[in-house]
């Protein structure tokens, strides 16, 4: 449903994707991994159309969107938690929330959060009046997955969901995403550092490195050598 | 006892009066952050409106009509205004975003513009504007005497007020200027226009300042460098009362019309202006946000 087709991006002078080709299949998470700075998180950038592709292309669900800008792409479907949550601080918990329901494929009149959105984190219904700035990180993580989920996204793209997260939350957010491939209506797109937490959840893998796709392959094929070779430090 | 209550009414006036030509660059300065130099134009614009829109009862309608015309010139002058601002935002401001600099250069270049066109539609000399009869007179208070003039400008400026509070604060459009303007591309990856959002919320802006020249033809004539009088108080009130909150704006135009007033009792006009002027120094020395800061990491980039 997403193909990547030998994107090339970057910030000003410097490229930092230099050819990357990836594809996403309908009901699949996949995981993309790579040490500090071979490009990740400005893939996922990329494909939200924060960052103009320079080269190659980005499809979705057959449609061409290299060109269309970040709101276009919400609303053919996709759904973004980004690095570092990006939870709007002067906003409520409902508010942010509602927000999310902006790329929603309803019309307008019959928008309303949808029960699964924030079914799989009962703790935010209790908060919804609290500014989006005064919740704690591992809050404000959900908070972005409920906002993200609001618009029924049939992609998921999760930027390091589990930086910066207590144990405990990361356990959550683990089975959020479980829950969400049991369910298979939407697909996942993961970056992530912890090898244990894309192994538990991950059916497809990527890694990335220098800018270009350097391994990709099955959960069986992610061996010790894979992982010498292209993650560890 | 007669001598507190004029002073401390005539305090609330031209606080009401600051807060007024101050709102719409609360929320084109306040909120989007651009340095709108234009903005007393736009003033001058919405008294224009007013004017046009008295010549048209005048003309049109029968002589017991006349004294309603107020009443439909302050939606007269928000649309004006506001069609000047959507096309100010939609031909220039939106290159200028996040350029300050630029930004100030080319509003001002745009206000001068806007000077010249009034003076060549309607001449350099300043043009009377009647109020309404029933703005006549006033009420008796406390051995007062409150004119019906500022407290209809003092009543203007609460309705102002409670309608952008609902519209900022409640409002679905509202929740969308709110969230573009605090992480423009997180907004933009949830499906929020923010094109639209930034053209809409620069016409409010401009708007409302169009309704506060409709008020000022209340209290003097009219001319077309009636804005240049007034650009200097509206960023004082924000930048006193700390961009980015309503609340803030209208502690910064309390704060600056009633000392102001009292300042000018004690001493004489320039004097007491020359002190609130240093109090406001003073004051933004020992808190730069203003008077209600904004606490956000948005806002610090």
């Amino acid at each position: 449903m997403l193909a990547v087709q030998q994107l090339e991006a970057g910030y000003g002078e410097s490229v930092i994707l230099r050819d990357v080709t990836l594809r996403v299949e309908p009901g699949q998470v996949v995981c993309l991994l790579g040490r500090n700075g071979v490009g990740k998180t400005t893939l996922m950038k990329s494909i939200m159309g924060l960052l103009k592709a320079r080269k190659g292309t980005v499809a979705y669900n057959g449609h061409e969107l290299t060109k269309a800008a970040p709101g276009r792409r919400a609303k053919s479907g996709i759904g973004y938690v980004p690095q570092g949550r990006e939870i709007f601080g002067q906003l409520t918990v409902y508010e942010n929330i509602l927000v999310g329901l902006e790329a929603a494929r309803e019309k307008m009149a019959a928008r309303s959060i949808p029960e699964e959105a924030i079914a799989k984190f009962p703790v935010l219904p209790t908060m919804y009046n609290r500014r989006g700035g005064d919740l704690s990180g591992g809050q404000q993580q959900q908070l972005a997955f409920a906002r993200a989920l609001a618009s029924k996204p049939d992609l998921l793209l999760l930027d390091e969901p589990c930086e910066g997260i207590q144990p405990s939350i990361v356990d959550d957010i683990r089975d959020v995403i479980r829950s969400i491939k049991a369910d298979g209506k939407t697909s996942i797109l993961l970056v992530e550092q912890s090898l244990d937490f894309v192994k538990s959840v991950g059916d497809y893998f990527y890694v990335l490195d220098k800018g270009a796709i350097a391994w990709e392959g099955g959960l069986e094929d992610l061996s010790d050598e894979v992982i010498k070779k292209y993650l560890t430090v | 006892m007669e001598v507190i209550t004029l002073q401390l009414f005539n305090g609330l006036s031209v606080s009401s009066i600051l807060l007024l030509i101050a709102l719409g660059l609360a929320i084109t300065f306040g909120l989007m952050k651009v340095i709108n130099m234009a903005h007393g134009e736009l003033i001058m614009i919405g008294a224009y409106s007013t004017y046009l829109t008295q010549n048209m009862f005048e003309d049109y309608l029968p002589k017991s009509m006349f004294d309603w015309y107020f009443v439909l010139a302050i939606p007269v002058s928000f649309l004006i205004a506001f069609v000047f601002g959507l096309i100010l935002e939609m031909s220039l401001i939106r290159f200028l975003y996040g350029r300050p600099l630029d930004s100030l250069l080319a509003t001002w270049g745009v206000g001068l513009v806007l000077q010249q066109l009034a003076r060549s539609i309607f001449g350099a000399p300043n043009v009377a504007v009647t109020s309404p009869t029933w703005l006549d007179g006033g009420v008796s208070f406390l051995g007062a005497v409150l004119p019906y003039k500022r407290l209809f400008i003092i009543g203007l400026v609460i309705v102002t007020l409670l309608a952008m509070y609902f519209y900022i604060y409640r409002s679905l459009e509202g929740r969308r200027m709110r969230a573009v303007m605090q992480n423009r591309d997180m907004a933009a990856c949830l499906g929020v226009s923010t094109r639209r959002v930034d053209a809409m919320t620069f016409a409010i802006g401009s708007g409302i300042a169009g309704i506060a020249g409709c008020a000022l033809t209340l209290i003097g004539p009219i001319g077309p460098s009636l804005g240049t009088y007034y650009i200097v108080d509206a960023f004082m009130v924000v930048v006193l009362g700390g961009v980015g909150k309503l609340v803030g704006t209208v502690l910064g135009a309390l704060g600056i019309g009633v000392f102001n007033t009292m300042f000018e009792y004690w001493t004489n006009a320039s004097l007491g202006k020359v002190l609130v002027f240093l109090c406001i120094v003073a004051f933004l020395q020992w808190r730069p946000m203003g008077f209600v800061a904004m606490r956000s990491r948005s806002l610090d980039s």
